[in-house]
């Protein structure tokens, strides 16, 4: 069977190797299979044709979250447009796609780590665009954000080449190739482990081996839960990583979380009998940093060898409850506005940054290292302003050598490890009054991704040269 | 400490608590010479990659921050789906660095020796104290095989268990690529599993034919579909409700139609792979060529010394005839090539002059089961004489035994097993030695690999 658009290669030209697909269309044009022919009759007549087997590998196949992967599709005609498209359903059922329109070079060959993408949902040599471009397909509920709930399985992710430049209706056509690409949050032998003491509520992630490990308390911010796959990652590289939940309205409530609290959760972190006692370290993102600081700086229980806080802000420290917090933070509420789309923008709420040192966690006296990393265009809190506050605070202290501060260009609130995709608002509750509004994040998608993965490269390198190089642990 | 009762372990890995237990039998501290203080878990960590692999992918071992010229031993641990330990070592030494790197450095000893990156896989045996005549199969594809990797201090030969390695990584090879999909395969009679590849297909197909273990074993198929082609492993010893008189030509043939006419299968890009008595089952359907015509055929360890046209019951029978001439050595293992060079062959032999498709032999000259290269030989004196020599293409590895797997599996020598036509439990001397059998798995499959893209591609 011949169509009538585009010339056919003849057979032998091109040699096939590797997964094998044969190629049923005409080159150029993507062949329309909506008419309703049955597709498998297609390939009996067509197949006696032969065309070239276009070869899509993704290396590593099977690789951690932040692992980069080496796309490489070969055995196309020089100078083809073909279309790369990622797919991936959630565990909430929803279907996530990213995709970029490429042209391949003399020898018929696309490498994303060194091709341009000419447009998309990412464009420039961006060799992970394809998963940190990742949105809702058309159609799709609003206001989603992607996160893992089981840690120990998989993000699979559908990798196709289709020809032409398409940016719509990948659904109906068929593919030249596909591959399968695993993202893991665990690398092999870590061990997962849950932990309910003392009304603590949190998972431990221990690396693979006998240890010790140095420590690491990793707690999340206002949207509350229990949010594993920071810990289980950072497991992967070797800390042994608790997941705090705080906040949890079904089974804490806000008045019994206080600074004991915390100070147990580090407790039981610090005594396993796994962990390096003398080395430990506190992650916090958004409200989480905000414990992070006023433990650092005021616990005479936890003391870290460094501390990481992300989009934070030392404004409300936390040395009551939980629920004293919020209600000091409640009076507040008239700053919170909303934007023309209804997105609630929370970052006023600290703003101006007060001077009144009673409503700050007093910085000045955190003894050891601490790394901030704040994103520019962070529309929830007002870290880049708060982060200068604090090099003010530490200056007068004297403790300002011990201060590294990332701030990250048009990157948004939500510093997760890397490519994970964008979001720039998404669907929140509100903890106290169990709304549902839409949050702004804030960020825009390419420079937010660029933030997650140097931010991360970032953090492990801190982590790393404070818990396993540094010399003995010493106040 | 008081934790809930639910330790969950990532890789699926339901043994992992052993064998961490295992390791920490009779250490009440760990060592901690200064030398290891400085050392970094995240160095091993990075340094083994991929982590997660197929069982194919060569691993990338390098360890960093040792001291420089500090004697260190190498160590996998693997515990099988049989609860059996097996390991394997090699001694090196750090360079002025204070680095070791698998693929540069030398092992001085241990289970392997030389420059060999994937000794700790290959090289592999059950520890100390083990049950004797263990194989190492994987049942379950879609778990990976976890081998824990361990550093040790100094050059150690045993007592892995009694002490606590400084740096401990756990890698996973899988057998199955992302996206394959498994189907099951119950059609008539014909019992199977049927692995396709990711993605809309058509792809070319592969039947695979097991030996006289008999069961339905997934594994090279799998992995085959993780390379792109729709691999179909058939059960023919015996699948159930079934008896050897049943299984005859006619159960080969409706299997092969049962793959050809697949949707997801290319039709006219066939080929058949066999193994040992599947090797037999498959040279004899081919040189008769009624049903099954694939466009190549791959014989791994076999010979057409022993025509396959009747039922199996039939083959059997004419096996358990000659059954004195099976030779027991003084190790109580059976060796079974001299029965097969001893049949009336003259006029039994398959005439592989009737083959008309590209034909690739994988033979061990070491092979204790079959005397696959002396039929191999007799095979290419038929072809040239019925002119389709030019089809024949023989890779003979030297020391090599019958047991060609897929690459990195540990070698047996001889292991425990169930004959089909006795139903008794012997010792079987399969040949080879260990280094030389783990290179020719390497290199076989990787010319089958080129072999069946080769003759599935091109027209």
């Amino acid at each position: 069977m011949r169509t009538s658009d585009g010339p056919w290669i003849e057979s032998g030209e091109l040699h096939c190797s590797g997964l094998i697909e044969i190629e049923r269309k005409t080159w150029g044009e993507a062949l329309d299979l909506s008419s309703g022919q049955d597709y498998y009759d297609l390939t009996k007549t067509v197949s006696s044709e032969r065309g070239a087997c276009p070869l899509l590998t993704v290396q590593p196949s099977r690789a951690l979250m932040d692992e980069k992967f080496q796309i490489v599709i070969m055995n196309l005609l020089p100078n083809q447009k073909v279309t790369l498209h990622s797919l991936h359903q959630s565990e909430d059922k929803d279907f996530w796609e990213a995709y970029g329109h490429y042209v391949s070079d003399k020898h018929g060959t696309v490498t994303v780590a060194k091709d341009r993408c000419l447009g998309g949902t990412y464009d420039g040599t961006e060799q992970m665009g394809l998963i940190w471009s990742m949105r809702p397909i058309p159609g799709s509920r609003s206001g989603l954000r992607l996160r893992k709930t089981n840690v120990l399985t998989p993000m699979v992710i559908h990798i196709s080449v289709y020809g032409g430049h398409l940016s719509q209706g990948f659904s109906q056509i068929t593919p030249l190739a596909t591959s399968v690409t695993e993202r893991w949050y665990v690398t092999p032998g870590v061990q997962r482990v849950n932990v309910r003491e003392k009304g603590v509520r949190a998972t431990l992630f221990l690396p693979p081996g006998p240890g010790p490990y140095p420590g690491v308390l990793d707690l999340w911010g206002g949207g509350g839960g229990l949010v594993e796959y920071r810990s289980s990652l950072l497991a992967s590289h070797g800390f042994a990583s608790m997941a705090l939940e705080y906040l949890a309205p079904e089974e804490l409530r806000t008045a019994e979380v206080d600074v004991a609290y915390f100070e147990k959760a580090y407790q039981i972190l610090q005594n396993h009998p796994k962990v390096q006692s003398n080395r430990m370290a506190m992650l916090g993102l958004s409200f989480g940093s905000a414990v992070t600081l006023s433990m650092a700086a005021y616990s005479k229980v936890i003391k870290p060898q460094c501390c990481v806080c992300i989009s934070g802000s030392h404004v409300f420290p936390v040395n009551k409850s939980l629920f004293e917090v919020f209600e000091d933070m409640k009076k507040y509420m008239d700053r919170v506005v909303m934007n023309e789309e209804n997105q609630v923008i929370h970052r006023g709420i600290i703003l101006p940054i007060p001077s009144d040192p009673a409503l700050k966690v007093d910085v000045g006296k955190i003894k050891c290292p601490l790394l901030l990393v704040n994103a520019g265009d962070d529309q929830n809190w007002a870290s880049v302003e708060s982060a200068e506050d604090m090099e003010m605070m530490m200056e007068k202290a004297g403790n300002r050598h011990l201060l590294t501060v990332l701030t990250y260009p048009d990157a948004g609130h939500l510093i997760e490890p890397p490519y994970t995709p964008h979001f720039r608002a998404s669907n929140f509750i509100l903890q106290d009054l169990k709304q549902k509004i839409v949050m702004l994040w804030g960020g825009q998608t390419k420079p937010h991704a660029y933030a997650q993965e140097d931010a991360w490269e970032k953090i492990l390198g801190f982590l790393q040269q404070h818990l396993y190089f540094s010399s003995k642990a010493k106040l | 400490m008081g934790e809930d009762a639910t330790t969950t372990n990532a890789s699926n890995l339901t043994h992992q608590d052993d064998i961490l237990r295992w390791i920490k039998l009779g250490v009440t501290s760990h060592s901690s010479s200064e030398a290891w203080d400085a050392y970094s878990f995240e160095t091993l960590l990075e340094c083994l990659k991929p982590i997660r692999g197929l069982v194919d992918e060569k691993f990338q071992i390098i360890v960093m921050n040792l001291p420089p010229n500090q004697k260190v031993t190498l160590h996998s641990l693997h515990q099988s789906e049989d609860k059996d330990f097996w390991e394997a070592f090699g001694h090196y030494i750090s360079d002025e660095h204070g680095s070791v790197t698998g693929d540069k450095d030398e092992s001085f000893g241990g289970t392997y020796e030389g420059i060999e990156p994937m000794g700790l896989m290959w090289s592999m045996r059950p520890i100390a104290g083990s049950r004797h005549g263990l194989r190492l199969h994987k049942r379950d594809i879609f778990t990976p095989v976890a081998v824990q990797i361990s550093v040790y201090s100094g050059h150690l030969f045993h007592g892995f268990s009694q002490q606590t390695p400084p740096v401990t990584s756990v890698i996973e090879r899988w057998y199955i690529a992302p996206g394959v999909k498994r189907v099951s395969i119950k059609e008539k009679e014909v019992r199977g599993t049927l692995f396709l590849p990711p993605g809309p297909g058509p792809y070319p197909g592969v039947l695979d034919l097991w030996g006289t273990g008999g069961g339905l074993v997934e594994y090279r198929s799998a992995l085959l579909a993780s390379h792109g082609f729709a691999s179909m492993a058939l059960e023919f010893l015996t699948p159930e409700n079934l008896r050897l008189e049943d299984i005859d030509a006619s159960y080969f043939e409706k299997a092969y139609h049962i793959l050809k006419s697949h949707p997801a299968v290319q039709w006219d890009q066939l080929a058949v792979l066999g193994q040992s008595l599947g090797s037999v089952i498959t040279l004899s359907m081919v040189a008769y060529a009624r049903v099954i015509k694939p466009q190549c055929c791959v014989c791994i360890s076999g010979s057409h010394l022993m025509p396959f046209d009747k039922s199996l019951s039939e083959f059997f029978e004419k096996i358990e005839k000659h059954a004195d001439k099976l030779y027991v050595n003084e190790d109580n293992q059976v060796i079974c090539r001299d029965l097969i060079l001893s049949l009336p062959c003259q006029i039994l032999k398959v005439d592989v002059g009737g083959i008309k498709c590209p034909l690739l032999l994988v033979n061990g000259d070491d092979d204790q089961m079959v005397p696959s290269v002396e039929s191999a030989e007799d095979m290419e004196m038929m072809m040239e004489k019925a002119g389709n020599r030019h089809l024949l293409e023989i890779l003979t590895y030297p020391d090599a035994g019958h047991l060609i797997e897929p690459p990195y599996s540990p070698h047996f020598c001889a292991t425990n097993f169930d004959q089909q036509w006795t139903k008794e439990r012997i010792v079987m001397l399969w040949g080879g030695q260990t280094k030389p059998h783990a290179y020719a798995q390497e290199d076989a499959w990787k010319k089958i690999l080129a072999f069946l893209r080769q003759h599935l591609s091109a027209m």
